[in-house]
């Protein structure tokens, strides 16, 4: 973390950055927050450990818009949010200058809980310069450790690499989290029967509280104004009133970012009732490598993609 | 004082189903809220905390007013009936009462909000003491006994395997007979040294002395001017999540839905969190994310406080602590404050 602030401080002194985007201390190690930092001074707040599982991109195109380079700290996968908000001419290039900070795999104090974890103190090996593979951890009640992977995200399980897809400098070294298949999820749902999948995403999608945290953290989702914001859309994007209209609700979701969505999984990480909404993107995810080849958004600004590019050997409707 | 095995917990259910809905912890794909029950429900009263808080019980996320048709040349305006059966709310922990008691200060106030007001007068609260407060909770700072919850009809103890049961109202007394087969004879002592348990626990528990100095009623202007704000707001996205997993949040928005042989007007929870909250005909009055932000910090710390003798809106339950997708609450809010000696 010391090499991060060192590095950043010469880049605010010598005027190549304006500002900082990273992480703040919380008030328990489990909670940082993304912050702005202005100045070597405030850096005394920083952190950067396995905490920070936060996707600085979608900041980004608000910092595209004030004066002067934004230094960003990006982990691989989120490079290609950047990628594609670039893409999608979201954020200025030249308004960011990329740290790409490695990466051992991002916990949360949420995936502690689900391992039984409670009212965490304090946490020793999660810093970047950790092995991270063993957590100590001092709990209210008493001290225990645990598996670095078992307090990790679910999309660390299934993280598509080390690779950055874009950057100006790196710092730090990353480590392979993979012990499980990305579609592995998608094809348990695809082999249930349609009453059985209708009954699955009914009980999940019916937790949901229209809080939209989702949407508002999802970098695919980077509309100027929603539509389910509109005043003279029915449909309101705050009211609970059936199980269908959140099913209606992330659904179109789904089909709005389809071909975009890079698979970050902050969508999944912030739902307040632990929905999978992953699952829903993933399964387009699936379905365009399958009927288009390979498809990774976000790996190029260029260059044309599956779903806003025609060919005479497209897939037909109902193909799927 | 009365008790009940805990294995015969499903009885005592049935029991007040039979005059009552009964509202309770659930446990559905994973997460535990309150929901009615029903025989095959899967009830959790372990977990501490429901991710929604109870209130929707009093004050449902969404609600029809009333319904307007139209046939041929006349219009019927069909005005949503009032709650008039009973229902019971087990289960509610000592912050999530008095998230209800600040409801009726904004509800039963003039004018009275006759859908609350049915609800509360057919409401009974069975309140449960927390059993394992956590170290997100906060309920002290604003006066409240996790051990023995007040503003309940009936206050409940989970002792070993044992549910210790006291009726404090006539309308807990009143429950309390319609189940009495079902009970026994409790005795004090085991509640009181589960008291004692439970407030070892709290004094744990750092932010249960986290100090509101400076806020309340005597501030006006001061921490509304602050700096500060423009910072602390930065990484909110701007989700409802903390509004909507609040027990006090009261702000409501209403709209037309067109049915397409008429109109549904409805009210559903608004979150000062969104674009569109107060957005009127004129335009908004908060225009920034730092003010709405601002907002509903000022609104639970200085505004009500200011406006209801002192009691603040907030009730230290800490589900926006748990819950805020980029790590931001209340209590970060009240210690940034502290630390600037603002």
């Amino acid at each position: 973390m010391q090499e991060l602030i060192n590095r950043t401080k010469e880049l605010l002194a010598d005027g190549t950055v304006a500002r900082v985007l990273g992480w703040r201390r919380g008030d328990l190690p489990t909670n940082p927050e993304p912050a702005y930092f202005n100045d070597g001074e405030s850096l005394s707040e920083f952190v950067y450990n396995g905490f920070c599982g936060a996707n600085l991109s979608k900041y980004m195109i608000e910092a595209s818009e004030l004066d002067g380079r934004t230094l960003v700290f990006l982990k691989p996968c989120d490079t290609y949010s950047f990628n594609q908000l670039l893409k999608e001419n979201r954020v200025d290039r030249e308004k960011a200058y990329i740290i790409g900070v490695g990466c051992k795999g991002k916990i949360s104090e949420a995936s502690l809980n689900a391992i039984g974890i409670k009212n965490v103190i304090d946490v020793k090996g999660a810093e970047l310069t950790d092995a991270c593979d063993t957590l100590t951890i001092e709990t209210l009640t008493g001290n225990t450790t645990c598996a670095y992977r078992d307090a990790m995200l679910e999309r660390c399980h299934v993280c598509r690499g080390k690779e950055y897809v874009v950057y100006d400098e790196l710092i730090g070294d990353s480590a392979d989290t993979v012990d499980g298949d990305r579609f592995d999820e998608v094809r348990k749902i695809e082999a249930m029967s349609p009453e059985e999948r209708f009954a699955f995403f009914k009980a999940e999608l019916s937790k949901c509280i229209r809080c939209n945290a989702c949407r508002n953290v999802c970098p695919a989702c980077s509309c100027r104004k929603c539509v389910f914001d509109s005043t003279k859309f029915d449909s309101a994007q705050k009211a609970n009133s059936d199980s269908f209209e959140e099913k209606m609700f992330h659904i179109i979701r789904a089909f709005h970012v389809a071909g975009r969505c890079t698979d970050c999984g902050e969508c999944s990480r912030v739902c307040p009732q632990g929905i999978p909404l992953h699952l829903l993107n993933r399964k387009f995810i699936k379905d365009i490598n399958t009927l288009y080849g390979d498809f990774c958004a976000g790996e190029s600004a260029e260059g044309a993609t599956p779903l806003t590019s025609f060919t005479f050997g497209d897939a037909e409707p109902g193909t799927v | 004082m009365y008790k009940i095995a805990k294995e015969n917990l499903p009885d005592l259910y049935e029991a007040i189903a039979e005059t009552n809905t009964l509202y309770i912890p659930v446990k559905k794909a994973g997460q535990t809220n309150f929901e009615q029950w029903t025989r095959s429900a899967e009830v959790d009263i372990k977990t501490l905390k429901t991710v929604k808080s109870p209130k929707d019980a009093f004050f449902p996320q969404s609600e029809n007013l009333y319904t307007c048709g139209k046939e041929g040349k006349k219009i019927t305006i069909t005005l949503e009936a009032l709650t008039d059966e009973s229902f019971v709310v087990f289960g509610m922990k000592a912050c999530d009462v008095r998230g209800v008691e600040v409801l009726d200060k904004v509800f039963l106030a003039e004018p009275v909000d006759t859908f609350y007001a049915a609800r509360r007068e057919h409401g009974i609260i069975v309140a449960m003491a927390c059993n394992e407060p956590e170290l997100s909770c906060f309920c002290k700072v604003f006066g409240i006994d996790c051990t023995e919850p007040s503003g309940a009809d009936v206050i409940t103890w989970l002792i070993g395997d044992e549910l210790f049961w006291r009726p404090v109202t006539e309308k807990g007394e009143m429950l309390t007979d319609s189940v009495k087969r079902l009970l026994s004879d409790g005795d004090d002592a085991a509640v009181e040294a589960k008291r004692e348990e439970i407030s070892k626990i709290v004094s744990k528990i750092p932010n249960m002395r986290l100090s509101l100095d400076g806020w309340g009623r005597d501030d006006k202007l001061e921490r509304f001017n602050s700096p500060l704000w423009e910072d602390l707001y930065k990484p909110c996205i701007a989700c409802g999540t903390c509004t909507f997993v609040c027990p006090t949040c009261q702000c409501y928005d209403i709209k037309d839905y067109d049915t397409g042989h008429g109109v549904q007007r409805y009210r559903c929870w608004d979150s000062c969190m969104y674009s569109d909250f107060t957005l009127m005909a004129h335009g908004n009055n908060r225009t920034s994310q730092m003010q709405r932000f601002r907002q509903r910090f000022m609104h639970k710390l200085v505004y009500f406080p200011t406006n209801n003798d002192g009691m603040y809106s907030c009730v230290g339950c800490g589900r926006c602590v748990n819950k805020c997708p980029q790590n931001l609450n209340i209590v970060k809010v009240i210690k940034a404050f502290k630390k600037e000696g603002v």
